[in-house]
């Protein structure tokens, strides 16, 4: 069952920090497979209820603060649960060359899985903030010890700025139990909190998730932080972790506190609809690759937001299916980013567009321009179904941001062809990046080829039938509370 | 009653002092000769004592019936009758009292066991009995129910702790802290007794239970308030709350380290069953209230004003720290605001909730100050530069100390953040409306800054680049005994973490 996701990665950190370093990648790997596979085969159960927040497992943990270690999924849940499967194992892969102290590496790496499947798969809001706040330290410590740019300070700020934003949602939990004496999500789901409650303590609640889900504008950690840390770090940074937000955004503030979503969605539209564009235009002038795959998903993220903004059946389902699109997107731009970096020991576009990567790097010149085009919502990826479900939904609630937002994503087209040509297409430049012997001709390794292609699949496969993942999806929103009737 | 049924409720005690004196004269029969007539010198031992290296010198005699003693008062603690009360209230026996010496006798275990990783020691005989007549006071102050019994431990404690603060008489710095500490202190106590005599006065009994009748539920004179704040100026001392916390940091930082970590486990956690039980069951009828919008006299609005200025000024000032043992200082005075949080909203979850919260934070601090004991052996000094590159050294110190920072900083799965999320939830039920909320805010905005400096220490542990140390620097291997002490104490952490249940129901049980 599902729940094996969770302790297999707990385990397997425990595993890798006891065995000998040669050991501790291969346990990563065999954990983390082990945890998307138990995913795929939760996913794809037949006669299954995706409704329903079904619960699996539901023991008394606190009973004198009436908490239960009460674990249940429902299609969102899932669904989530299956993109970070899917990032775990190609983060797992593209750090198979980690030289400098592995067996801590995977450690905090399976820390940072085993919290994520945790919140995703928790139906007891303690149980969730005690996940959601698990993933904060091991975060600091895989980019201060790991990570390359300012990675001190970018581990810091990434720290501080979570922890802020779980500060917020320890506020709204408290005003959650102090007026309902339960933690249990489905019950509070049901809990007629009072809109006075609900009007202060939804906007403190939404900010402390949207925090990491990189609400503008309290962003500025996330392009740091995924520049300052290492590959691994910046996949499950931009893949699961910035989603952590967004899903407690979804499952706690809006399903609990319906009155208080009515009362401030429109400024959730305007924030989202701000990072957005904004996000995309500094992404436009920036000269690290790494800082513009940051920024773009900053601009990504607003487009959730955007989606749980709109509050109807296709905005929501949009929105997740974009937490799962970007998931698999991003850790795969930031993926790349990182193999390019290993290579050539530089992210500056201007210097990079004068290596002639294109041929040197063939294969990870194929994988960036499928990475680029489904990041710009081409068609055939996922991205694009989930953009435009987000749109269509968008437009029945707030129109005129969907305006805004299709002028955001000629911009967001608009860098991303920036990056791709500057970092592959440029002309090779006699002198630049070394001569053509020193140039690292590493082609890529089979790990990075399994890890991208595990991406690419995942992509393709929800972009061409993304009825595979909606018809999981769009039961279990439909339960949801403060949608527009 | 008889002296018979006396001695069998205060067994405990008395073993532990019985221990005390064992422990005083096979010292003196033991030592040599700078234990000769009594009197301490105050000069380096000399050089036959400092060849043996601390971590291989054979389990002292003294420290072993030490320990002894104190196992020996545990099981006596458990065998006490449940309930009993001796000459109204100075000697109560009663679950919460029970629980509480035993937690008192514990953390003391620990203490004597991590007297082995400090340096040779002189006279560890004297210290150790030092300790032995620390608990005892703080054995006393648990188990009293009554005005001058509450006096009497507080004194006892106090005035054994400060002699602990200046044991090491070749440090200067020893000297100051101990001075600083016994000045203050003296200060505090002699406003304590003067605020519990105008209590007296008012309400003719010196009985807690009794006082709260006598002070009824009436208008509140003047008179009263005068007492309350004086009291209370005297254990927001021992609690070191702002802006009364002068001594810490000099403490902290001077003292040896187990005296240190005695001080910041074991004395605060009797200090706060004591207030706890003056302001609930003493000054029960009279609470007032520290509601942001209805703000009522009485001891709440006192405590929440010591509360906020804690929490402000321990956690700004512990951000400019570089000496780890002053930061601890700092945040121990932060975490005295956070404490209190839970007795400003009463109750059995408020104080449950308050008892919890200390308990975890003297294992977690004890812990800490054995790290430091370690850093301090090896490097010679205990600033943040000393700590670095303790992870190559010593992973497993490394990975304890991991444990008690983050603990400190309240984060998942640590028993911190159970002691905060518990804390923090009665305070906000407490009070009507949440009412106490603004004080949460504060204190949870105070745990993010405090983040940052936890950090910075497992910052210099895991990424620090060593340094060359001065000729001060111990290489010995490091001592079993005192490392299985702090590796059980991370471990007694992280279990109350993930489990809180097998420390917060025992506490409520006795609160029943």
């Amino acid at each position: 069952m599902i729940a094996w996701t969770i302790y297999l990665s707990f385990a397997g950190a425990v595993l890798v920090l006891l065995l000998p370093r040669a050991f501790a990648r291969w346990i990563a790997l065999a954990m983390a497979v082990a945890g998307f596979g138990h995913a795929l085969g939760a996913f794809f159960t037949q006669g299954a209820d995706f409704s329903h927040f079904a619960t699996i497992v539901r023991l008394p943990w606190i009973p004198a603060l009436g908490i239960n270690y009460h674990l249940a999924a429902d299609g969102i849940s899932l669904t989530m649960a299956l993109v970070t499967g899917l990032t775990a194992v190609s983060a797992v892969l593209f750090s198979w060359k980690v030289e400098e102290r592995p067996n801590e590496f995977f450690f905090w790496l399976l820390l940072v899985v085993g919290g994520s499947y945790g919140v995703f798969l928790s139906a007891d809001l303690f149980l969730l903030f005690v996940f959601y706040e698990l993933v904060i330290i091991p975060k600091y410590f895989l980019i201060a010890i790991w990570g390359s740019t300012n990675k001190e300070y970018g581990a810091m700020k990434l720290t501080l700025y979570s922890f802020f934003g779980g500060t917020l949602v320890f506020i709204g939990i408290l005003a959650i139990g102090a007026t309902a004496r339960t933690f249990d999500l489905q019950q509070l789901a049901q809990f007629p909190f009072s809109a006075q409650l609900q009007s202060w303590a939804f906007p403190v609640l939404f900010l402390g998730f949207a925090v990491l889900a990189g609400i503008w504008p309290l962003h500025t950690w996330a392009p740091t932080g995924h520049v300052a840390a290492p590959t691994a770090g910046s996949m499950l940074l931009a893949g699961i972790v910035m989603k952590l937000g967004a899903y407690g955004a979804l499952r706690v503030a809006c399903n609990l506190f319906p009155l208080g979503f009515q009362v401030w969605s429109k400024w959730i539209a305007v924030l989202a609809v701000i990072g957005i564009v904004y996000a995309a235009g500094v992404a436009l002038r920036q000269g690290d690759l790494k800082f513009v795959i940051g920024y773009s998903s900053v601009s990504h993220m607003g487009f959730v937001l955007l989606g749980l903004a709109a509050a109807n059946v296709l905005g929501v389902s949009g929105a997740v299916l974009q937490m799962f699109s970007h998931g698999v997107i991003g850790a795969l731009l930031f993926a790349l980013a990182g193999a390019i970096y290993y290579r050539t020991h530089t992210r500056d576009l201007d210097d990079l567009s004068g290596m002639g990567l294109s041929r040197a790097l063939p294969f990870l010149a194929f994988a960036f321009v499928i990475a680029s085009a489904a990041s710009m919502g081409i068609p055939g990826f996922s991205g694009f179904a989930a953009e435009i479900t987000i749109l269509i939904g968008a437009w029945k609630s707030f129109p005129l941001a969907v305006w805004i937002t299709g002028v955001g994503m000629v911009v967001v087209a608009a860098f991303t062809l920036r990056a791709l040509k500057l970092t592959f297409f440029g002309e090779k430049v006699p002198g630049v990046g070394g001569d053509a012997s020193h140039l690292p001709n590493e082609r890529a390794s089979w790990p990075e080829k399994l890890g991208a292609g595990l991406l690419i699949f995942a992509t393709l496969a929800v972009g061409l039938y993304p009825k595979l993942l909606f018809d999981r999806i769009m039961p279990a929103v439909e339960l949801m509370r403060f949608l527009h009737r | 009653m008889n002296y018979l049924q006396l001695l069998q409720a205060a067994a405990p005690e008395a073993i532990v002092v019985g221990a005390a004196l064992l422990v005083l004269t096979i010292a003196l029969l033991t030592e040599g000769r700078s234990a000769r007539a009594g009197v301490s010198v105050a000069r380096r031992p000399a050089a036959a004592k400092d060849d043996i290296p601390v971590g291989t010198r054979p389990m002292g005699i003294c420290a072993a019936v030490a320990a002894l003693g104190l196992a020996l008062a545990a099981m006596a603690v458990v065998r006490l009758t449940t309930h009993s009360d001796l000459y109204h209230g100075m000697l109560v026996l009663s679950p919460l009292n029970s629980l509480f010496k035993l937690i008192v006798l514990i953390l003391a275990f620990f203490t004597v066991l991590l007297i082995r990783g400090e340096r040779a020691l002189p006279n560890e005989g004297e210290y150790l009995a030092m300790v032995l007549l620390a608990t005892v006071g703080l054995m006393l102050l648990i188990g009293s129910e009554e005005l001058l019994m509450i006096f009497v431990g507080l004194e006892l404690s106090g005035l054994s702790l400060y002699l602990l603060t200046g044991f090491d008489k070749t440090n200067r710095a020893s000297a100051e802290a101990a001075l600083k500490y016994f000045l203050f202190g003296s200060t505090a106590s002699a406003f304590t007794l003067f605020g519990l005599s105008l209590l007296y006065g008012m309400g003719g009994t010196t009985s807690l239970g009794e006082l709260t009748v006598a002070l009824g539920a009436g208008p509140l004179p003047p008179l009263f308030l005068l007492g309350v704040v004086m009291t209370l100026v005297g254990f927001a001392f021992k609690i070191a709350a702002a802006p009364f916390h002068f001594w810490a940091p000099d403490a902290y930082q001077g003292a040896p380290v187990p005296s240190a970590a005695f001080i910041a486990s074991a004395s605060k956690v009797a200090a706060f069953v004591m207030l706890g039980k003056i302001v609930l069951l003493g000054l029960g009828s009279q609470p007032g209230s520290a509601a942001w919008a209805g703000l009522v006299a009485g001891w709440k609005p006192i405590l929440a004003v010591l509360a906020a200025l804690s929490i402000l000024l321990g956690n700004l000032a512990a951000l400019a720290q570089k000496n780890v043992r002053r930061l601890l200082a700092y945040s121990a005075v932060a975490h005295a605001g956070y404490t209190l949080l839970g007795l400003i909203a009463s109750g059995r979850e408020g104080f449950s909730a308050t008892l919890f919260y200390t308990t975890i934070y003297a294992v977690t601090l004890l812990g800490a100050f054995g790290v430091v004991a370690v850093v301090r052996q090896k490097t010679g000094g205990e600033d943040l530069f000393d700590f670095a590159g303790l992870r190559t050294h010593s992973p497993v110190y490394a990975a304890c100390m991991a444990i008690f920072m983050l603990s400190l900083a309240g984060l998942p799965p640590l028993a911190g953040f159970a002691g905060k999320f518990y804390l923090f939830l009665a305070a906000v039920r407490g009070t009507a409306d949440q009412g106490l909320l603004w004080l949460v805010v504060l204190a949870l905005f105070g745990s993010l800054i405090s983040l940052y400096y936890y950090l910075i220490v497992l910052k210099e542990i895991f990424l620090g680049k060593e340094r060359t140390h001065s000729h001060q620097a111990d290489f010995s291997p490091p001592d079993t005994v005192s490392r299985s002490a702090v590796v059980a104490l991370a471990a007694i952490v992280l279990l109350a973490g993930i489990l809180p249940s097998i420390i917060l129901d025992p506490i409520l049980a006795a609160l029943r």
